[in-house]
């Protein structure tokens, strides 16, 4: 279920006497194919222009999806509710663009800063539990929202939704100011940006001794303990972080496409972010990009056939994917041996 | 407000009958299956179909709908369920998810999205009253129905579990199907019919309350929470923890939405969380089951 | 908060009627027992007899139905598994209780950092800490894990992998050391390692050892106590324990001769 973060462990054969420092700071160090990769993942806003609500959309959704990753791949949580904190950063920094100042950088600050302590006031109720309660309260505290937003129609607009949200230029220290155009450039680039820092962030950590503490809070619960360290500290730490992450992501949403609507927190957003990390792979850092991209290429290909009845392929390759295994599917020829992963 | 009271239990009542399958194959399998509104809806539509296109008569419907889905049940057990059930929870949580997304669209394909209006029998449409002003209690004659049904489908149950051979070898395999498995009884077996019958409860409830609970493809994305909530709160590994959690939740949820129409369903979930929050593993669980 | 009991100062672990009921079943039936400064002390009995449920009491990881857990004169009977551990009450598991997925070098990076308190750091990467490597580094060699260092612990043979159990629980120098069985299924080689880092320990470090391999026991055991149905049967040396006919004809039969060190096997 889990994949390893990348590491040389596991190669047969010794590294004999290796310098122990060497060893361990090996997994941190910037691989060439990531550098390309993030090369190539820059290269697109920058010479297909024409693709820049693609590639914000897909930055929205990785960023969420990472967030994601952060409680499913490292604390194992399963949470069908994560689109709560989606929505209350949406909602947030909408209302905060409206009503206070339409400053982006601000204003995501503070959809990420409400939504981290919605994650926090609510970790206590995922610390403890089984699976199933677990996704319960998950799924309740974004029913509840959805709920409150729509019964608070006066302030979130309802049914309706949240017009009219136009930010203010986005003001970056000695690079400039940049006006939010109609076609979407300023808008790619500063998702793009928004996810680039977060994943720098998430991979210094993961490769800290927190992040380290956390691949072994998911091994072995107990062991973790026995060493002493906290488990529900970790936990609290990283369902918050997650929460704030995942509100950044519904506060961009909100600042790039002018309007919030209630379906940030529904059922279906939690299940899509779900499905793409699942496809891109939870465990690792690149599982939300490389699901993100992987998502939104099958709801295309699959919306261009047939636009209403998509949730039943969408269905289908759910229920193929997991019967045939989550970890199989990048490597085809296991599918046709039996037995263990 | 007794009246209120009495379509609580009814809504109650019939929420149990819905979920019971639901905390039976959690309790015995471990296994998290957020398909079983589809049955339920599956069991509504027979019905419909049944009574609109074969002019099937009401009562006649119910346990049709009752084998029709428990037939599905075990036909789906067999073949594409009992892979899953050693997976993480994870993964069955996605897989019953995508069979709900494939049953929605399906529905919506073949019949359409609009909401189906049941004509219940006149027999059904009659209404007791007694007493008067706000002490008044008013029974229609479906939800007393309902109750009755349901009241007698929870007594049977229990003493199937407790009386008979089947019910003891039940509760062997939820307590520890390897050992079970060690003593002679055949896990494979057991599993299949109790998935077979809570599907085939879970389309017994969607039939009965098709009208109550209002039929479009929505049904099962809508309902199961508080299929899962019912499973939470209740605990899997008795009958009278999720009967009780059900009460409870449709007493809340009626009185919930008469009173404050403001807050609606919101009553209803943050009750659950709370409940949740004193008691992670629900109202009724033994201690320390997963 | 310490404890209404006036403790000797040479006392660093103590239960005071511990009982614990699953049920009807009593696993531990009102265990009062006593571990000195610099004790070598094992816990042997049938199994079944409860001796890991007791351990699981003195670290945290079950809390009893009554009675209490005392550190150094302190009460830490709700105290949280990983705060004892910070008291230096540290233990290894009957059954390996690894991080599978990290190399045996993560894991005791991890074990020094928590001891240190630098679990917490999230910028600096795992290796930039020349401390932590170099105890590591030393830790490894003492277990004779160098050349596993960097493999997989899912990948590790049975026999390494129960050395770096107990190497995690030496990274965090304990004071009170509870070991379970350490030796239990390990073969030869790897055996001897065990016994010989048992019997290298410190004289400070005072530890309480659960076996049943008589020689290790009586080898390494200055007091043993025999636990019976989760019950104290007695107390005492190895030759009184040996020569004890209770002891004799609920556990040891004859295969321990009377005069322990007459045996050679």
């Amino acid at each position: 279920m889990r994949r390893q973060l990348k590491s040389p462990a596991g190669a047969a054969g010794s590294a004999g006497a290796a310098d122990p420092g060497a060893l361990l700071l090996a997994p941190s160090r910037w691989r060439l194919w990531e550098l390309a990769l993030w090369a190539a993942i820059w290269a697109v806003p920058v010479f297909f222009g024409q693709h820049a609500a693609l590639v914000n959309e897909i930055a929205i959704l990785a960023l969420f999806a990472l967030s994601l990753d952060l409680i499913l791949g490292y604390a194992g949580i399963v949470s069908l509710g994560h689109a709560a904190f989606f929505g209350v950063g949406a909602y947030g920094a909408a209302l905060f663009a409206k009503h206070v100042m339409p400053d982006p950088l601000v204003g995501l600050a503070v959809g990420t800063s409400l939504s981290a302590l919605l994650g926090l006031i609510t970790s206590p109720m995922i610390v403890r539990g089984t699976d199933l309660t677990r996704l319960m309260v998950t799924m309740g505290v974004a029913l509840v929202l959805l709920e409150l937003a729509n019964k608070f129609d006066g302030l979130t607009g309802g049914a309706d939704g949240l017009q009219g949200v136009v930010m203010s230029p986005l003001v970056i220290p000695f690079i400039g100011r940049f006006e939010f155009d109609l076609g979407a450039r300023v808008a790619s680039f500063y998702s793009l940006a928004v996810l680039f820092i977060a994943f720098l962030l998430l991979r210094r950590v993961v490769h800290s001794p927190l992040g380290i503490s956390m691949q072994a809070l998911r091994d072995n619960r107990l062991r973790l303990m026995a060493i002493g360290l906290s488990v529900q500290g970790r936990l609290v730490a990283v369902y918050t972080l997650a929460a704030g992450l995942a509100g950044a992501a519904g506060a961009l949403l909100v600042q790039t496409t002018g309007f919030a609507s209630l379906d940030v927190f529904e059922f279906h957003r939690s299940a899509d972010v779900l499905l793409a990390l699942v496809i891109g792979g939870a465990g690792w850092l690149w599982g939300g990009l490389v699901g993100a991209i992987a998502f939104k290429v099958l709801h295309d290909v699959i919306s261009s056939f047939t636009a209403q009845y998509w949730t039943f392929w969408i269905g289908l390759f759910l229920v193929l994917l997991m019967l045939v295994g989550r970890e199989r599917l990048f490597r085809p020829w296991s599918w046709f041996k039996r037995g263990q992963r | 407000m007794l009246t209120l009271l009495f379509d609580g239990i009814a809504y109650g009542m019939l929420l149990f009958v819905l979920a019971l399958g639901l905390a039976v194959t959690m309790g015995l399998m471990n296994f998290i299956n957020l398909a079983h509104g589809a049955f339920a809806m599956a069991g509504g539509y027979i019905l419909i179909l049944l009574m609109q296109r074969a002019g099937w008569p009401f009562l006649a419907c119910l346990p049709a709908a009752f084998v029709i889905t428990a037939a599905a049940g075990a036909l789906l057990e067999r073949t594409i369920y009992r892979p899953m059930y050693g997976k993480p929870h994870l993964d069955q949580v996605l897989f019953s998810i995508g069979l709900t997304f494939m049953a929605v669209a399906s529905v919506d394909f073949f019949i359409g999205s609009s909401p189906q209006n049941v004509q219940l029998p006149d027999w059904l449409r009659q209404r007791f009253e007694f007493g008067s002003g706000p002490w008044m209690l008013g029974m229609g004659a479906y939800r007393l129905f309902i109750i009755a049904t349901c009241l007698a489908l929870a007594l049977g149950l229990q003493a199937v579990l407790s009386r008979t051979r089947f019910g003891s070898r039940l509760r062997a395999a939820v307590d520890d199907p390897r050992v079970a498995a060690g003593l002679g009884i055949p896990v494979n077996r057991i599993f299949l019919l109790t998935f077979a019958v809570g599907s085939g409860l879970a389309g017994l409830g969607g039939a009965l309350g098709a009208d109550i609970l209002g039929l479009d493809p929505t049904f099962p994305l809508k309902f199961m929470v508080y299929f899962l909530i019912v499973c939470a709160v209740g605990g899997t590994s008795s009958i009278t923890g999720p009967l009780t959690a059900a009460l409870l939740l449709g007493i809340a949820d009626v009185m919930g939405k008469y009173y404050l129409p403001k807050l609606g369903a919101f009553i209803v979930y943050v009750l659950m969380i709370a409940i949740l929050l004193w008691r992670p593993q629900g109202l009724f669980s033994r201690e320390g089951k997963r | 908060m310490s404890g209404a009991v006036d403790t000797p100062d040479d006392v660093v672990l103590q239960t005071l009627g511990l009982v614990k009921r699953f049920g009807g079943i009593t696993a531990t039936n009102n265990v009062s027992m006593i571990i000195r400064r610099g004790a070598r002390h094992a816990l042997i009995g049938p199994n079944g007899a409860g001796k890991t449920t007791l351990i699981n009491q003195l670290t945290g990881v079950l809390a009893p139905s009554e009675g209490r857990v005392l550190l150094g004169g302190r009460d830490i009977t709700t105290l949280a598994p990983h705060k004892r551990v910070a008291l230096g009450l540290v233990r290894t598991f009957q059954i390996n209780q690894l991080f599978a997925t990290l190399t045996p070098l993560q894991s005791l990076a991890l074990a020094v950092a928590g001891r240190r308190g630098r679990a917490r750091r999230w910028w600096a990467p795992m290796g930039s800490d020349a401390q932590i490597n170099a105890e590591c580094e030393q830790l490894l060699a003492q277990f004779r894990l160098t050349d596993f260092a960097n493999r997989t612990t899912s990948e590790l043979p049975y026999g390494k992998r129960r050395l770096l159990e107990i190497a995690l629980a030496v990274a965090q120098k304990p004071s009170v050391l509870l070991l379970d069985e350490p030796a239990a299924g390990v073969p030869g080689p790897e055996r001897a390692d065990i016994l010989a880092t048992v019997a290298a320990l410190p004289d400070d470090v005072s530890v309480l050892l659960i076996e049943h391999d008589m020689d290790l026991v009586f080898s390494f055991a200055k007091t043993l106590t025999v636990l019976v149905n989760g019950t104290v049967l007695t107390e005492g040396t190895p030759e009184q324990i040996a020569a004890d006919p209770q002891v004799r004809a609920v556990y040891l039969g004859d295969s321990v001769p009377a005069r322990p060190g007459a045996h050679h096997g």
